[in-house]
């Protein structure tokens, strides 16, 4: 593998943690603060991907789609949120597993219902379609440029509000210690509603930015979820910081797995760095619970 | 009369405490019967996938329910009893030696002691790193096994890899022949009557009570002297090795096994089973299996958007039903009494 | 006898708008069982198969040899043990005549013991394993497709003899990829410059399009099926790779099944086909106008063996008066089926798969600005499996 060649392959993997961390980090808050395993956040990723779809094609403006779609996924987040998912907030990890398991065939159904069987088509923006010139003659996709772009943003915007904001320092009680933080005042259920709604708008972002590389179709959130619950654990559940690493981690893993490792070894890759992960430290990376 | 019946032992405690067992039997047993009655033989044949399915769901929730511990991987390890059936048996049609060593066979007095060992070292041996984790971590790392067992049986081209192994030869029980639908699914039947009746015994025996110890507080158990690992372990094992006889049962009766029942979908669709029936009893998840199948198999016949329908019908028995199908049989039934489970 | 009795009972149960023409004297209904993929990504294909199939019924009135026809469906879900449920169901419960529609060879081999012995035919619209050519064929099993290597030895023929000489191929994991490869490399010789299988179902090919821009190959070759074709093309196309190295691919990745979700990234890619909707004969022309005409949309090549499908079904019951029960006349019949193939000619070879023609079709744009397959040439002519040789077809 030529320098060249090996930052590119990096630069793939960062990429593809980018994206992978933007799904995981409302997966981790929830899951931290509200105690609560959502499988249908891959739902909320596929409902992003489809609102973008839609605002395209009319609009003609992937500008315009970006914050469309991720306030149409917030506001589906939490009218679930708010319908069925508020009440499982104190049932066990399995009555939650099986009611967004639930959850995901209606999704799913309700997607073909409206959009129909077929993939459906959304391109990258026209000032992002093609490729770039980078140093030492690497070619980059402009998009995949952009998608890292918005990923680091999200990241850095993310650790801002959580370290030095006051609904950060919510968040951190909450996620900490819960019924301590409720007895110091902090409005936990408006907490939780908003936390829930920024990790479905997260995901929305994440599925309309992968929409242009990947196919958008039925489905689409399953494979990603299995991904970002991967990413999840090994960061420590409710570690913004943990899910950022092993973000990345899994991305650059992952990605040069494929390319060195023999197929069956390559496919299994991210799957056996968890298990060692896991192994040596049984909560995560940076576990956040005592 | 449920709270009365903690202490296990004498066959009359032991009547009283396995009717709902009995019960189910009885009425899975009249299913050849109501399908000669209707005419339908596909009705046999779908009561032996319920009967199977329910096995392993079974098999799973003896360490969910009882160990608390949430395993993803129990779709792989049905998986490795099935492939164990399915290599041996290829190997018999073949006329080859699996491994070069062993010859195969289609004997299932064989098959399924090798296939309840393969999935219980497998169980055992995956155990031994997962059991570092609890809690969600633990569900993690046993979907990260599965996962790693699935691609194993994608990779294995010899066995078919994606397209899966087809049974060619005539699978036997020794010496018997087993292929008529019914008697396939009674052989299954009490296969399934063994599993819930030594569930029940394991359930409520010292190694049972100290199995929901561990659950409910594992700190308590350790200080107390009793080292929580080697019972938890020793549970996953036999779970194991009972979803490895669901699997070479299943194997056997479709004659046919594919990577994607190792799948973590399916594994997933065993939680949801056991969890549906519900996890306080041992036979809660025999319930869930049938109903599980039952949808599955006839709400595609009226719309092609079925699913949703179905996800409706788990989330309103998860919010209204918070301990599974098993609430519907009645209020001492459904709570969770010391050792008469 | 047994017949008149289940068709007293048909006659009470009859709901359906297609037992409502039935003449007079009635007959027992053809009951026709078509399992395919309805539901997830790939209920896209088994929507075109069974749209196209159902329209190629039209054609015959929905009477096969003066028997009213009646399909059940069923949903695979891409699962084989849940395609093998749905086929138990079908032969046990619903009693079908006639099984067909599996787009996927895993489910196939799943389902085709328990069909076979059943006594029952199955005639497939897509899927073409090699075990099913060769070794375990069978003289109840008709593939109406083609084989699995086939598209891909006309590709590897064609750039043969065009002089390319560093090829990198790219397919999943799974045996209908090495099949597509070994076709391949029947005809293109070797070496290969590269062969990469990724992981089934993989969502991002950033690294394998890397490591393939490095290589600098005169052509790529790729089989990516469905929601994969999609990603590995857009991503493809991002790399700026579709104007420096040419594209290359079989059945299923490039069609309208995809195409409209791809969209203009595909412009230029060339595909190994059997049928283009532009194919120069009149039943294809038929076919193309009837299928937009009824659902508003262009066929796929799925559709185009789903609607042979349907009238080799037809003309056969038809030559056999719809006395299939008479299982060796009805063999007969399939064998020798004359009918008018969108593909121009088309017979079955002494192992019940396809003798055809290849084409190479390109994506373009056509005048209403639709991404169509357009035909380039022919690459092949009467191309038979490799597999027929390894198949002893039972004379019963």
């Amino acid at each position: 593998m030529t320098f060249s060649l090996f930052i590119e392959q990096l630069l793939n993997g960062v990429q593809l943690g980018v994206m992978l961390f933007l799904m995981a980090a409302g997966l981790t808050l929830v899951f931290g603060i509200m105690n609560l395993i959502n499988l249908a956040h891959g739902s909320l990723y596929m409902a992003g991907a489809f609102f973008a779809a839609t605002v395209f094609q009319i609009s003609g403006s992937f500008l315009l789609a970006v914050p469309i779609a991720v306030a149409l996924t917030a506001l589906v987040g939490g009218v679930v949120e708010r319908a069925v998912l508020r009440q499982f907030y104190a049932r066990s990890h399995l009555d939650q597993v099986l009611v967004t398991f639930g959850l995901i065939l209606v999704f799913n159904d309700a997607v073909r219902l409206i959009w129909g069987v077929v993939p459906v088509p959304l391109a990258p923006p026209e000032a992002l379609a093609g490729s770039v010139h980078l140093f030492g003659g690497v070619d980059y996709p402009a998009f995949r440029l952009a998608i890292l772009g918005v990923g680091a943003l999200v990241a850095l915007g993310l650790y801002f509000v959580v370290s030095h904001t006051r609904i950060g320092m919510w968040i951190r009680a909450g996620a900490s210690n819960r019924p301590m933080a409720s007895a110091l005042g902090v409005d936990v259920e408006l907490v939780f509603s908003l936390v829930f709604s920024a990790g479905a708008g997260l995901a929305g972002l994440a599925g309309l930015m992968a929409g242009p590389i990947t196919a958008v179709q039925v489905g689409m959130g399953e494979p990603i979820l299995i991904l970002a619950l991967v990413v999840t654990v090994i960061g420590g559940i409710g570690s913004i910081r943990g899910a950022f690493v092993a973000a990345l981690m899994i991305g650059v893993g992952d990605t040069f797995g494929r390319v060195l490792l023999p197929p069956a070894l390559g496919s299994m890759a991210i799957f056996m760095l968890m298990a060692a992960i896991l192994a040596w430290r049984p909560k995560g990376l940076f576990p956040v619970h005592g | 009369m449920a709270d009365t019946i903690a202490k296990p032992g004498g066959l009359s405690v032991m009547l009283r405490v396995s009717w709902p067992i009995l019960l189910i039997l009885a009425l899975l047993a009249f299913a050849p019967t109501l399908s000669n009655a209707l005419d339908n033989p596909f009705l046999v044949r779908l009561f032996t996938r319920a009967v199977i399915f329910a096995m392993a769901a079974v098999a799973l929730n003896f360490v969910l329910g009882f160990g608390g511990l949430v395993s993803l991987m129990h779709g792989g390890l049905a998986g490795i009893g099935a492939y164990a059936v399915a290599i041996m048996a290829f190997h018999d049609y073949d006329g080859s030696k699996f491994l070069g060593v062993f010859p195969g066979t289609s004997d299932l007095a064989i098959l399924i002691p090798v296939a309840m060992l393969a999935a219980g070292l497998g169980a055992a041996l995956t155990g031994i790193v997962a059991l570092r984790t609890s809690g969600a971590y633990f569900i993690m790392i046993t979907l990260a096994f599965n996962q790693m067992l699935y691609y194993f049986f994608v990779a294995l081209q010899q066995y078919g890899g994606d397209d899966g192994l087809q049974i060619l030869s005539n699978l036997t029980l020794a010496g018997f022949d087993i292929s008529r639908r019914a008697t396939f699914y009674y052989v299954a039947l009490v296969a399934l009557c063994a599993e819930l009746f030594f569930f029940s015994r394991v359930v409520a025996s010292r190694f049972g009570t100290i199995l929901q110890a561990c659950a409910q507080n594992e700190r308590r158990v350790t200080a107390i002297g009793i080292p929580p690992l080697r019972y938890k372990l020793a549970a996953l094992a036999i779970s194991g090795a009972a979803a490895g006889l669901a699997g070479a049962l299943w194997a056997s009766g479709q004659q046919f096994v594919s990577p994607s029942e190792l799948s973590w979908d399916r594994s997933g669709d065993y939680i949801v089973m056991a969890v549906l029936g519900g996890t306080g009893r041992v036979w809660g998840p025999v319930l869930g299996a049938v109903v599980f199948v039952l949808l599955e198999a006839f709400l595609p016949a009226w719309t092609q958007f079925w699913q949703a329908p179905f996800g409706v019908v788990v989330i309103l028995i998860v919010v209204f039903l918070r301990g599974g199908l098993i609430d519907l049989m009645g209020g001492s039934l459904a709570r969770p009494t010391g050792g008469g489970r | 006898m047994k017949l008149t009795i289940r068709a007293i009972a048909f006659a009470g149960a009859a709901t359906s708008a297609l037992l409502a023409t039935i003449p007079a004297q009635a007959q027992a209904p053809l009951k026709i069982g078509f399992v395919t993929s309805l539901s997830g990504p790939e209920g896209v294909i088994g929507r075109d198969l069974l749209d196209a199939f159902n329209l190629a019924l039209k054609d015959g009135g929905n009477t096969m040899g003066g028997r009213p026809v009646q399909v059940v469906t069923g949903d695979d879900q891409v699962k084989p043990d849940v395609g093998r449920q749905v086929v138990d169901k079908m032969l046990d419960s619903d009693k079908v005549d006639i099984l067909t529609g599996i787009n996927f060879s895993n489910v196939l081999l799943a389902v085709v013991k328990p069909i076979m012995d059943s006594g029952k035919f199955y005639i497939s619209p897509n899927a073409g394993p090699s075990q099913l050519a060769g070794k375990q064929c069978n003289a109840h099993l008709f593939s109406v497709g083609f084989q699995n290597d086939n598209n891909f030895e006309g590709l590897g023929k064609y750039l043969k003899e065009k002089g390319l000489k560093k090829i990198y191929f790219l397919a999943p994991n799974y045996p209908a990829g090495k099949d597509m490869l070994t076709g391949f490399k029947r005809y293109f010789g070797e070496p290969m410059q590269s062969e990469v299988f990724t992981a089934m179902g993989q969502l991002d090919y950033s690294a394998e399009i890397a490591q393939l821009r490095a290589a600098k190959p005169d052509a790529v070759v790729m089989f990516y099926p469905g929601g994969m074709g999609i990603n590995f093309v857009k991503q493809y196309a991002q790399a700026g790779l579709m104007s420096q190295i040419p594209l290359y691919t079989g059945p299923g990745t490039v069609d309208q099944t995809t195409l409209g979700a791809i969209g203009d990234a595909a412009v230029g890619m060339y595909t190994g086909a059997m049928w283009s909707e532009f194919l120069d004969n009149a039943a294809s022309k038929k076919f193309a106008a009837d299928f937009e005409a009824a659902y508003n949309r262009i066929p796929s090549q799925y559709a185009a063996q789903a609607y042979d499908t349907g009238h080799i079904l037809q003309s056969a019951v038809d030559a056999v008066g719809g006395k299939i029960d008479d299982k060796a006349a009805f063999r007969k019949a399939l064998e020798n089926v004359k009918f008018d193939s969108v593909r121009g000619h088309f017979k079955f070879n002494t192992n019940h798969f396809p003798i055809q023609d290849y084409y190479l079709v390109q994506v373009e744009k056509d005048s209403k600005g639709r991404l169509v397959s357009s035909l380039r040439e022919k690459i092949m002519s009467d191309l038979a499996d490799a597999y027929s040789g390894d198949c002893a077809m039972p004379a019963q």
